[in-house]
């Protein structure tokens, strides 16, 4: 498995693209993760699962930077990465969606999407005010590349509505294009399907699937509805009280005694 | 029949777009916007495109006489496809999108397709999933790559990869392709398309050359339409209309065609792209309409006020202005004065202000409906056409417009009304035959060429304009012998905004009954400003509110029912709201949205039973498809209602 695999569909999996040794995470006395080690592969779509509490979002927080683990490595890319901002860590190529939606309420659509490649911006702000050579240039530039999101999630007809009278699901696809507009590398999806109904997952597991054969990103998701990890990623890590209790495809996974345990739940004593 | 009714050299759409590509080299000739930008295609960009796409037609294997199947919404690719058929000495047959796999499969099997065109990757997908069933099917090209990279190329070619198969070929397939052009003539098969069918399975509807350049070329001298006029392409390609529009007048004069960017944003698209020709059918005026009077409500005092004063005068003045008829001073001047601040902006908002021709076509229009319209000073015209006809039957010439009839037969065709007062029309653009149908080509067209519409109408003696009642085999008699026509009870109860869909009940019977489908949007908004809670749309259809007001309106329906006297025996004694929208997906409409009465009667039985007997009340359980093709049920119990009625002795002594 070092050098990659191939998966059921034919996709060819990659090396290492971001490699999890041994971390633990505390606050103050409570341990949120506790000595996980885990690998993300090129190309594939890596689930993180774990009921309630398992430090699911705290393990995504490590990844993007916003919290830093006080033991254990994270290697990206082959090399030790030393503790980061996430801002820094989004330039490397690492863009996330959240839990509970983070837009700008009052702003549209595009304008949403638009802050995605601010990252990508070069020209300075009293430029972008006057509007002239350079920084109009790259506001077209921009554009386009977030003109091809909308087209590919299928919201143009949103594109100017402000995004706070969107519903739900339309809100959670905007997040998503806010996410792609930065072209990442990896992208973490944090419960992308939490609170939508059975139409809304089913589109929005196409899309995750599209991104992935589309654009060929690496994608880690965190998600609580069983079935649609189980139908789109390739390896799941499941998690449980912060711990490490299962790591393969979604089959291995399924039949792993500790995961039925987990989820069916049995005494923890 | 009539013989060179075409011009010399212009009577073959390669022949057509061939002009077009050196008369309008730079003209606009398709929009379409992608990625939030209006991209456009000169005729000469066009003529390159289609010409690319045919070559790569013919080296992928495609023959004189094929049928080639194009499913997808309206792209300028898939029209392009289109062409390239007739290029390649093909035959276009354009299928609904929005069909199933299943109704998909029939027209597929019937016509034999061996090349299937489609847009994206949920068409495809259907097309697969019936590919065992057709055993004709070689290759399916489609437009759109997204998701597509997994699948077995073996029958699948990607859009771009045959245009440039068939440009790398071209030395060697521009010969081909000239030699089969040089074969075709006016009498050539142009199109084949499906009709959606009230009744039964789809038919073929073949249709010449001389059938659509000719019913082109007539309509758009009627109208004076030209290379600057502009239209929105959004109605389904596989309706006869569509392929007028955006293909065969579009090819005729030039004028540029504008495809949305997607099914949602047509709205939008209409405002910015701004058509100079439109075409709707009355559902969507309706619907229209129905938004801004909604807006109107929610808007302040002030912006009410001025709306209603000035829609009032509007009223008044508008249709006469726009016929050119004597209009005093003091009025024009206020005019003017609204069409600054109500009418101009009113028409900006809905992009519907260069609209220079404008029709309705398909269903009645409610006279309000119509009447607001032309008081904005939208020239909205009525036609009567169908499939059959190459679309064009009557037409209403410019200040001749009127609510209650549907024109004057278009040039060159000819009228005639039978003894049962079903309409007969006979011209140029009379289809050829029904694919692969003899029975029913002589059912509908006799040796002299004349065509029965199926529709009973008659001539209005006084002005020779043509009205229709009904369609001609639902037009019965009640148990008493009076006349009994659904059609025309349901066009007025459709006239309120409240009710979407209705249907009438009463052949064979001691009186009429209805059943009413709410207007989800108006209802729902009138609820809200009414503190009327409800959670969903069987809630709200059964709500005693909502049950009262359309008690009403069917008392109104019933008075100006009782002032005809024909059909006095058509008003409504009772009535019920139906717990689901009636909905293609179940069969009870067809793709064009029009109801399948016989269907909708034999699955709602029980309830047509109860309007009988008596019943205060019924309970009753309904099959649902999904849009994904599963099944549900629905069930509810609904409550039903009389209606006052106005009683016989009056108009018998009226």
């Amino acid at each position: 498995m070092s050098d990659g695999y191939v998966t059921p569909d034919g996709r060819t999996i990659g090396g290492k693209v971001l490699e999890m040794r041994n971390i633990t995470l505390r606050f103050g006395g409570v341990v949120a993760i506790k000595d996980i080690s885990f690998d993300i592969r090129e190309g594939e779509i890596r689930a993180i699962i774990g009921p309630n509490g398992a430090g699911k979002s705290s393990m995504l927080n490590v990844i993007n930077g916003f919290y830093h683990p006080q033991e254990g490595e994270i290697w990206f890319h082959g090399e030790k990465r030393k503790p980061m901002k996430p801002y820094q860590i989004a330039k490397q190529g690492i863009a996330r969606t959240f839990q509970n939606i983070a837009l700008f309420k009052g702003m549209s659509t595009l304008d949403n999407i638009m802050t995605g490649r601010f990252n990508q911006m070069k020209t300075n702000m009293l430029a972008q005010m006057l509007w002239k050579g350079p920084a109009a240039r790259e506001e077209a530039e921009n554009r386009e590349i977030v003109e091809r999101v909308i087209d590919f999630l299928e919201i143009q007809a949103i594109r100017k509505t402000p995004v706070g009278a969107l519903p739900y699901g339309l809100q959670k696809r905007v997040e998503l294009g806010r996410a792609l507009a930065a072209q990442p590398k990896l992208l973490l999806l944090d419960e992308p399907m939490a609170g939508m109904n059975v139409e809304e997952k089913e589109d929005m597991s196409r899309f995750i699937l599209d991104v992935n054969d589309e654009f060929g990103t690496t994608i880690a998701l965190i998600e609580h509805d069983m079935g649609v990890v189980m139908d789109i990623s390739d390896r799941v890590v499941v998690m449980d009280y912060g711990k490490k209790i299962g790591d393969g495809t979604p089959d291995e996974v399924r039949n792993n005694q500790d995961v039925i345990d987990a989820y069916l739940g049995v005494d923890h004593g | 029949m009539s013989a060179n009714v075409l011009p010399e050299g212009l009577d073959t759409f390669p022949k057509l777009l061939a002009r077009n590509a050196t008369q309008w080299a730079k003209v606009p000739a398709y929009r379409e916007k992608e990625y939030g930008i209006w991209q456009s295609w000169s005729w000469s960009e066009v003529a390159e495109e289609v010409n690319a796409l045919a070559m790569g037609y013919v080296a992928l294997g495609l023959n004189e006489g094929d049928f080639v199947a194009v499913i997808g919404r309206n792209r300028p690719y898939l029209y392009w496809a289109m062409l390239a058929a007739q290029a390649a000495g093909a035959i276009p047959v354009p299928l609904y999108q929005d069909a199933n796999a299943e109704e998909m499969a029939y027209v597929l099997e019937h016509c034999g397709a061996r090349f299937i065109i489609a847009e994206d990757q949920e068409q495809v997908d259907k097309v697969l999933e019936i590919q065992d069933q057709l055993p004709n099917v070689e290759q399916i090209i489609y437009y759109d790559k997204r998701g597509m990279r997994k699948y077995d190329h073996t029958q699948l070619t990607a859009y771009d990869d045959v245009q440039a198969e068939g440009r790398a070929g071209h030395a060697r397939l521009e010969p081909v392709l000239k030699e089969r052009q040089a074969k075709l003539d006016e009498n050539s098969t142009c199109v084949m398309l499906y009709t959606s069918g009230t009744t039964g399975k789809p038919k073929g509807v073949v249709l010449s050359n001389t059938n659509i350049i000719a019913s082109a070329k007539a309509s758009s001298e009627f109208d004076n339409l030209n290379a600057g006029d502009s239209v929105l392409a959004y109605l389904p390609m596989a309706w006869v209309g569509d392929f007028i529009f955006s293909i065969g007048q579009s090819c005729w004069t030039g004028f540029c065609v504008a495809c949305p960017e997607s099914p949602d944003t047509m709205q939008a698209d209409l405002r910015e792209i701004g058509p100079s020709y439109f075409f709707a059918p009355p559902r969507f005026f309706e619907g229209l309409l129905t938004n801004v009077m909604i807006r109107i409500e929610d808007a302040s005092p002030m912006k009410k006020k001025l709306f209603h004063m000035f829609m009032a005068h509007a009223k008044k003045v508008g249709p006469d202005l726009l016929d050119g008829k004597p209009v005093s001073f003091g009025d024009k001047l206020k005019y003017k004065l609204g069409d600054l601040l109500i009418y101009g902006p009113l028409k900006n908002t809905l992009g519907l202000s260069k609209v220079r021709v404008g029709y309705t076509a398909g269903e009645a229009i409610g006279p309000e409906i119509f009447e607001f319209y032309r008081s904005l000073g939208i020239n909205l015209k009525q036609l009567y056409g169908q499939t059959e006809a190459s679309v064009f039957i009557t037409q209403q010439p410019d200040g001749e417009v009127r609510a209650d009839t549907v024109g004057v037969p278009s040039p060159g065709v000819e009228l005639k009304i039978a003894d049962n007062g079903e309409v007969f029309y006979r011209s140029p653009g009379t289809f050829v035959e029904y694919y692969k149908n003899p029975e029913s080509t002589a059912d509908t067209k006799d040796a002299e060429g004349w065509v029965a519409t199926g529709d009973a109408g008659f001539i209005e003696e006084s002005s020779g304009h043509l009205r229709i009642i009904d369609r001609a085999k639902d037009v019965g008699k009640m148990a008493d012998g009076r006349m009994f026509a659904p059609k025309f009870v349901e066009n007025k109860l459709k006239f309120y905004p409240d009710i979407l869909e209705a249907v009438v009940f009463g052949a064979g019977r001691e009186n009429c009954v209805a059943f009413i489908n709410i207007d989800l949007g108006a209802v729902g908004n009138w609820a809200e400003r009414n503190n009327i809670a409800y959670a969903s749309y069987q809630e709200l259809a059964g709500h005693p509110l909502v049950l009262g007001a359309i008690q009403e309106h069917i008392a109104e329906v019933n008075v100006s029912v009782a002032a005809d006297e024909m059909l006095s025996g058509c008003q409504i004694h009772r009535f019920l709201v139906l717990h689901k929208e009636l909905d293609p997906d179940d069969g009870e409409m067809t793709r064009t949205r029009k109801v399948r009465r016989k269907l909708v009667a034999e699955k709602f039985d029980d309830l047509v039973s109860a309007l009988y007997d008596g019943a205060k009340t019924i309970s009753t359980e309904t099959e649902v498809t999904y849009e994904d093709g599963r099944k549900g049920a629905i069930k509810a119990t609904l409550e039903l209602r009389d209606v006052a009625v106005v009683p016989a002795t009056k108009e018998v002594a009226a």
